[in-house]
C-alpha cells in the first residue's frame, strides 16, 4: 500500500529556555525569540518518526514534512531532524511563534500541502501533533483537514495498525488514561498525535546527508507567507506571578517527615 | 452586541449521563449569560437525552439535542455533524463546550464550517468591555488573556476550571435537531482500560503523585531496586487513591532499555510532552527538577516534594515544601502507617 503521509511540524523554543513575553510591532512576541534554540515541536516529533516508520514498513510511500517558520530557524532545526528520518521538506518562511491565530496558519498549510507536486489526497495521511508547545491550541491540524475535506479525524493518537485491505486501528486518548479503539477503511484521515510508541530515531549522518540535499534548495525556494491575525486581540500577557515561599526540611528523620505527610494528606 | 450563548454538551461513558466537563460547561454558560445578559441554550450530543435532559431542568435554558445510536459514541464525522447542526439551530455568537477528548476532537472543525473562530484551554471568562478568555502559551509557561470581536466565537473551557452545574432534576422539554448522517468511514469499537492494577491515572483523585527517574537509578548499596520502587509506589496509589504522574526522563527510560517500573506510560507523563492535570495536593519524588517538570504542576494547589537534592533549582519557588531525604525510606513509612490506620 502506497501511502502519502504529510507531517505538519512546526518549531517550539528548546523547553530549558526561559521564555519571557515582550510586546513586538505585531503583537506579543517572546523576548530575543531569534536567539532561542529551537527544536522541532514535541509531539510534531512523534508524528514524524511514526510516519517515517508507517513508510518504511509500507513500501512505496512517501513522507512530506511541511513546516512553517523563519528560514534560518528552520535551517537551523533541520540540522538535526534531517538525521532522524528520511523526508522531503515543504517549508514555508513565515513568522516564528505561538501568538499567531491557528485559523490563518491552518489555511497557509493547507495551501501548501495541496501545492506539494504529486501529493494523492486519497491516498493522504496528514499527521501532526494534537497540541503544539507554542499555542498548544490543538486545532490546527483539524482546520487544515477540515479545508482538505477530511472526514476521518483522529487526535491524541498513540498507535495506528495498517491493514492489508487498506483500513487502519488507531488508539486515540481519552479521560482517565484510556484509549480508544476505531477503526477507519481508509485513506485520507488526518491523526493528531500524541506521544505514540516509538523512541526517538538515532542521528543517521548517512539519512542526514541525502535529506539535506533536499532541503537546502528547498529552503532556499520556500514562499514567504506572512501570517497576520485574524480578529485576535490580546489584552495581557504575562509569566505567571505565584512564586511560593519553599520550606526546605533538612533535618526531619524519615519517620517523622512520613507521619507529616500522613497528616498533610488527610487534612482538607 | 447582544450575545447568545450556546453550550455545547456530551453524555459520558455511560450514554445517559451528562460528562462531569459538560456540567462544568454549563455552569460557565450560565454565569457568562448572566454577566451578559444574554440568552442561553444548551446542545446535548447523546444517543438518548432524556437523562441528561432531566438534570438540566433546571437551568431555565433552551435545550435543544441531537440524538440516536449513531451518536452513542465520540466519532469526528459523526459529532462534527451534530454540533454543527446545534450550532445552526441556536444561531449563538459565543459557543461554550468541554475540552473533553469528544469535543477537542471536532470542535475547530465545527467553528470553521459556520465561519467561526476557536480558542482552547480557556481556564477563566471575564467580562469587561468585552468578553475575555484566559488561556495559556508554551505549555503553560506564559498567561495571556484574548479577546475577539468576530463570532461566532468557540471556547473549549478545560476540565476543573468550573464547579460541575447540579440542579434539580425535573422534567424537561428537549427540542429534537435533525441532522444529516455523513458517510461514516469509521467504527468506534471499544475502549481499552488499563488493568484496575494497572490504572494510575485518575483525574478526580485529590492527589497528585509524581515518580521521576531517580526511584529507578542506583541506590546507597550501589543497586537498581526498580522492583522495590514499583512496589512502594503502587502501595501508596492503592493507600491514598492518588493520581500518578511521571517526569519524561522515567517513561523514557523503557525506550532506552533501562530499569523501568512496567506500569508507567507515556501517558503517565506530565510537563511539556505530557499532561497538565489539575489536583488539591501534589507529591513529587525523586525528580531532578527543569522547567519541564514544574510545567506539569501548574494547575496542582499544595505541593510538596521529596529529594535527596538540597539545591534542587526548580523545588525553589516551586514546592511548598521539599523534604530532604531518601524516598524509598519515606514512602515506605508512609505506606505502613496508612495501613496500619495510625495516620
Amino acid at each position: 500500500m502506497h501511502l502519502h503521509i504529510v507531517v505538519c511540524a512546526g518549531i517550539a523554543p528548546d523547553p530549558l529556555q526561559t521564555l519571557e513575553p515582550v510586546s513586538g510591532p505585531s503583537g506579543p512576541a517572546l523576548k530575543n525569540e531569534m536567539m532561542l534554540p529551537a527544536v522541532l515541536d514535541p509531539w510534531a516529533a512523534s508524528a514524524l518518526y511514526e510516519a517515517a516508520n508507517l513508510a518504511a514498513r509500507n513500501p512505496g510511500s512517501k513522507v512530506w514534512l511541511v513546516s512553517l517558520g523563519p528560514k534560518a530557524k528552520l535551517q537551523q532545526v533541520m540540522m538535526t531532524v534531517a538525521q532522524r528520518v528520511s523526508f522531503e521538506l515543504v517549508p514555508i518562511d513565515g513568522p516564528i511563534g505561538g501568538f499567531g491565530d491557528a485559523h490563518t496558519t491552518a489555511a497557509t498549510l493547507a495551501d501548501a500541502i495541496l501545492a506539494i507536486p504529486g501529493l494523492e489526497t486519497s491516498k493522504l495521511l496528514l499527521f501532526g501533533g494534537w497540541e503544539s508547545a507554542t499555542r498548544g491550541a490543538g486545532v490546527t491540524l483539524q482546520l487544515i483537514g477540515e479545508r482538505l475535506g477530511i472526514s476521518d479525524q483522529f487526535m491524541g493518537v498513540d498507535q495506528i495498525d495498517m491493514r492489508e485491505d487498506g483500513s487502519f486501528l488507531v488508539l486515540e486518548r481519552v479521560e482517565g488514561g484510556k484509549h480508544q479503539e476505531s477503526v477507519c477503511v481508509g485513506t485520507p484521515a488526518v491523526l493528531g498525535w500524541a506521544t505514540g510508541n516509538l523512541p526517538e530515531p538515532r542521528n543517521n549522518p548517512q539519512i542526514g546527508m541525502a535529506n539535506m540535499r533536499t532541503i537546502m534548495p528547498a529552503l532556499q525556494k520556500a514562499k514567504p507567507a506572512p501570517v497576520a491575525p485574524s480578529g485576535l486581540h490580546y489584552a495581557a500577557v504575562s509569566l505567571p506571578r505565584q512564586q511560593r515561599t519553599s520550606r526546605v526540611v533538612k533535618d526531619m528523620t524519615p519517620d517523622e517527615i512520613a507521619r507529616e505527610l500522613v497528616t498533610w494528606m488527610g487534612a482538607e | 452586541m447582544m450575545e447568545s450563548i450556546l453550550v455545547l454538551t456530551h453524555t459520558d461513558e455511560t450514554g445517559s449521563a451528562l460528562a462531569k466537563s459538560s456540567l462544568e460547561a454549563i455552569t460557565a454558560g450560565k454565569e457568562l449569560a448572566a454577566s451578559l445578559s444574554a440568552s442561553l441554550t444548551i446542545g446535548i450530543v447523546a444517543a438518548n437525552p432524556t437523562a441528561a435532559s432531566s438534570t438540566l431542568a433546571s437551568t431555565q435554558a433552551r435545550l435543544i439535542a441531537v440524538f440516536g445510536e449513531a451518536f452513542a459514541q465520540p466519532r469526528y464525522s459523526t459529532d462534527a455533524a451534530a454540533c454543527e447542526a446545534l450550532c445552526r439551530a441556536a444561531q449563538p455568537t459565543l459557543v461554550l463546550a468541554p475540552g473533553s477528548s469528544r469535543f477537542a476532537r471536532v470542535a475547530a472543525c465545527v467553528a470553521h464550517r459556520i465561519g467561526g473562530s476557536i480558542d482552547t484551554h480557556v481556564t477563566a471568562l471575564a467580562v469587561a468591555d468585552t468578553i475575555q478568555a484566559t488561556r495559556w502559551f508554551y505549555r503553560q509557561r506564559i498567561e495571556a488573556v484574548i479577546t475577539r470581536e468576530s463570532r461566532p466565537w468557540f471556547l473549549l473551557l478545560d476540565a476543573g476550571t468550573h464547579p460541575a452545574f447540579t440542579g434539580t432534576p425535573g422534567a424537561a422539554q428537549v427540542e429534537q435537531i435533525p441532522v444529516e448522517l455523513p458517510t461514516i468511514r469509521t467504527t468506534v469499537t471499544g475502549l481499552r482500560t488499563p488493568s484496575q492494577d494497572q490504572q494510575t491515572i485518575r483525574p478526580d483523585a485529590k492527589m497528585l503523585f509524581v515518580a521521576g527517574a531517580g526511584w529507578t537509578k542506583k541506590q546507597p548499596d550501589g543497586k537498581i531496586h526498580s522492583g522495590e520502587a514499583g512496589d512502594l509506589i503502587l502501595g501508596f496509589l492503592r493507600n491514598t487513591s492518588a493520581s500518578l504522574g511521571s517526569s519524561k526522563s522515567l517513561v523514557d527510560q523503557g525506550g532506552e532499555g533501562q530499569p523501568v517500573l512496567p506500569f508507567l506510560t507515556h501517558m503517565n507523563q506530565v510537563g511539556q510532552t505530557g499532561s497538565t492535570p489539575r489536583h488539591a495536593k501534589g507529591l513529587s519524588t525523586c525528580c531532578h527538577g527543569e522547567e519541564p517538570h514544574v510545567v506539569g504542576w501548574r494547575f496542582i494547589g499544595d505541593r510538596r516534594a521529596i529529594s535527596l537534592d538540597p539545591n534542587c533549582g526548580w523545588t525553589r519557588g516551586k514546592a511548598d515544601v521539599v523534604y530532604i531525604a531518601d524516598a524509598f525510606q519515606v514512602i515506605a513509612k508512609v505506606n505502613e502507617l496508612l495501613e496500619n490506620g495510625k495516620g
